[in-house]
């Protein structure tokens, strides 16, 4: 027998730090899908937060692996880094991944370009077709109420219909830590075991745990163009337009996504302890600081989430 | 200093061991809960600036004077067309002491649902009273569901103090009769502070205006109240949610039962019962997240090995200390979720902790009139926002504890198995720790 080293010495040792708690939490929604669903799979792109939610799932699971695949929603306008990063960790963990092109489709038709060049409000149709072809009937997502007033309402289990749409005034309501994923054929959970997180969290967690980011999220030097008030990282993408002047600037990323809408911030965090000090100082949340896709209507995330966007 | 957020100590060091509050606020329409969400997320600086801009934008341009803080909060498409809000949402803000997520209940007419849901995971409830109107039928309510639910901390927040002339024997009165109120329903630890939310009086900042207050800032408790039971007083309970078999050359012989610990600590060489078999042995080894350790505690997630290899699923329940008998019938408190209502001879499905099994209801006792706490009969059943007494039978036993003793393996949902539509809240054994109906018969008795 073991003896108990280390039995805290009075009651309030007991207490878990907010980090533990909210890891505590989201290791049990990753255990509650494993034991509810078939086919549950990890919406991946290679952002911060899907990275922290493969690291809580790899916990979640260990010794053994992850009972769970990845799919990533590749717009065509990813970081070069980020898509290394992806494939890194798909190898450095043995993990199955599924990757729907947004490419494919503009290619054969499905989907048309938009005059604007916004390849996000594109990753609907893709996202959902890679659902209904793996069969997928539980999709992790990265998302956290803390982002979006939209995402404020949204459940750590929220249902899908056959259209993958989200319909507000149906939820659930969420008791306790009870989750429930009945579905009928067809329709899907989606779930978000970060949805208790603010960025702050998120950051500090990374910190804790020593966790690799791509690069892109710490500063560097890289040219950039201004367009609607945001850095964009001038490429093949589609910019920058002739009366946008290019230059070269000392950025980061606080969120990553596709280039033709994620911004860039003026930085020179080089590390982590850089960056959490420059979020906690910041006035403007990751979406206002750097997303032109969340800009265009005062409900833009809800409706595309109405539509199947996660 | 307690609000200012962006300080260094909260940044490195101090921020990562800080502790995480659960709290839902209660309140009706006017006693202006909007307001002081507002400004609780406000005055810690929790709004930031392209929020606070896309809410002056818009307030502007239906030609409000000034920004209207309810849009902070009010997310939905329906909500800002109606001017109301329909749901449920979870705010975040942080101090360097502590974390908070905020359960924010709206109080309209879906609201002992509402807030039923919000009380559900909080562990300490805001009652916000408007202080011209003094202890009202809603007031009653919110104690009556917070008293129900179980929540160890309630704070009466005594709004608009300013329309009163700030006067301390208002509040004493309302206070006082609230304490009364709710200490008969079985809620213990109260305490009322008086608050101006427009103003700003008493909920980050100390009141200039009460000099005859002397207790803390709404926030300085928020930041201060003991959070977390006392894992060391209670028994164990692990309910498994999933077994991990790796089945790899390194880990041949692993078998490990994952789940989080809903009450009590666990360590290596404990003796433990497996429910519902009653199956008894010790624990070989305790994995926190890959890390191999001697003691474990509740809140965390877990994996536990045990000394002998036992038939054990997702839906066992691993336990230690006082362990009642597993159970087919089932007498609970329960609040109908949904507008379909709840019918003696419905068939349902029942989750309870990580186990879902069949369930019938055999009986509707009675309803609860939430306003006066009176029985009364149930005949149609029970319709959405209703309270009341059931008994069920289930097709598998189950570890029950009351509700009382633990809020996690008291707890259970009811589902419709035809849709998968959450239809019922559900708390098992006795309802209130005491309540007015029976304190009022015993004093009859001493009477004659």
């Amino acid at each position: 027998m073991t003896t108990a080293t280390h039995t805290p010495a009075a009651a309030n040792e007991y207490a878990l730090s907010h980090l533990d708690a909210l890891e505590a939490e989201s290791v049990h929604i990753f255990r509650e899908v494993a034991g509810e669903f078939e086919r549950p799979v990890i919406l991946f792109s290679g952002g911060k937060d899907s990275i922290v939610m493969l690291h809580l799932a790899l916990k979640a699971f260990a010794p053994a692996a992850i009972p769970f695949s990845l799919l990533h929603v590749d717009t065509g306008h990813n970081f070069p880094e980020v898509l290394a990063y992806r494939d890194r960790a798909v190898a450095q963990h043995n993990l199955r991944l599924h990757v729907a092109l947004v490419q494919d489709y503009i290619d054969d038709g499905r989907l048309r370009e938009r005059p604007d060049g916004l390849r996000n409000p594109l990753q609907t149709v893709p996202l959902l077709d890679g659902i209904e072809t793996g069969r997928f009937d539980a999709v992790f997502g990265g998302g956290r109420r803390d982002e979006e007033k939209a995402r404020a309402k949204e459940r750590v289990f929220s249902l899908r219909d056959e259209f993958g749409a989200w319909d507000p005034r149906r939820q659930r309501p969420e008791l306790w830590n009870l989750y429930n994923g009945k579905h009928a054929v067809g329709e899907h959970v989606r779930v978000f075991p970060l949805s208790n997180w603010t960025e702050l969290d998120v950051w500090q967690y990374i910190e804790r745990e020593k966790i690799e980011l791509p690069e892109i999220y710490f500063a560097h030097e890289r040219e950039v163009f201004s367009r609607n008030g945001m850095w964009l990282t001038a490429g093949e993408w589609g910019g920058p337009k002739e009366n946008e002047p290019v230059e070269t600037r000392l950025v980061r990323y606080r969120t990553v996504g596709d280039m033709s809408c994620t911004g860039a911030v003026d930085s020179d965090a080089v590390a982590i302890t850089d960056v959490i000090t420059e979020i906690a100082a910041s006035r403007l949340t990751e979406r206002g600081a750097t997303r032109a896709d969340d800009k265009m209507s005062e409900a833009a995330m809800e409706d595309r989430k109405r539509e199947g966007y996660f | 200093m307690t609000t200012e957020l962006h300080s260094t100590d909260a940044v490195f060091g101090e921020a990562a061991a800080t502790a995480l509050l659960r709290f839902a606020t209660a309140g009706s329409v006017d006693d202006g809960k909007s307001t002081l969400v507002g400004r609780l997320l406000h005055d810690s600086k929790s709004v930031l600036a392209d929020q606070l801009e896309a809410v002056e934008r818009v307030s502007l341009g239906r030609g409000q004077e000034a920004p209207d803080l309810a849009l902070l909060t009010d997310g939905l498409r329906a909500e800002r067309e109606q001017g109301i809000t329909i749901d449920v949402a979870y705010r975040y803000f942080a101090t360097p002491r502590r974390r908070f997520i905020l359960a924010d209940t709206p109080g309209h007419v879906q609201y002992t649902r509402n807030m039923v849901t919000g009380a559900s995971t909080a562990e300490l409830a805001v009652v916000l009273v408007d202080a011209r109107n003094g202890v009202v039928e809603q007031t009653r309510r919110h104690a009556a569901v917070t008293a129900l639910l179980r929540v160890p901390h309630v704070v009466l927040a005594v709004n608009k103090m300013d329309l009163v002339g700030y006067q301390e024997h208002v509040f004493a009165a309302i206070a006082e009769e609230f304490t009364a109120y709710a200490a008969s329903l079985g809620v213990t630890d109260i305490v009322a502070v008086p608050i101006s939310a427009l103003a700003g009086d008493n909920v980050v900042e100390p009141s200039a205006h009460m000099d005859w207050y002397g207790g803390p800032t709404l926030l300085e408790y928020l930041e201060t109240v003991p959070v977390g039971s006392d894992p060391s007083v209670e028994p164990a309970r692990f309910p498994v949610q999933y077994v991990i078999r790796p089945q790899s050359e390194e880990h041949h012989d692993y078998r490990g039962y994952a789940g989080q610990l809903a009450s009590g600590v666990l360590r290596t060489g404990d003796t433990v019962t497996v429910l519902p078999s009653g199956h008894t042995t010790t624990v070989a080894g305790i994995d926190v997240l890959g890390t191999e350790t001697d003691i474990a505690w509740a809140p965390q997630s877990i994996t536990v090995r045990l000394a002998e290899d036992i038939d054990i699923s997702r839906g066992d329940l691993i336990a230690a200390g006082r362990v009642a008998e597993p159970t087919k019938d089932v007498v609970a408190t329960v609040s109908h979720l949904h507008e379909r209502p709840l019918k003696v001879g419905d068939k349902l499905l029942l989750k309870h902790t990580t186990r879902t099994v069949r369930a019938l209801v055999k009986e509707i006792s009675y309803r609860i009139d939430i306003d006066t706490l009176e029985q009364r009969p149930a005949t149609d059943g029970l319709n959405v926002n209703d309270i009341g007494r059931v008994v069920l039978r289930t097709s598998e036993p189950l570890a029950l504890d009351s509700y009382t003793e633990n809020r996690r393996t008291g707890s259970f949902l009811l589902i419709d198995p035809a849709d998968g539509t959450t239809l019922t809240a559900g708390m098992a054994g006795e309802s209130f720790t005491t309540t007015p109906a029976q304190a009022a018969a015993a004093d009859e008795e001493d009477w004659v």
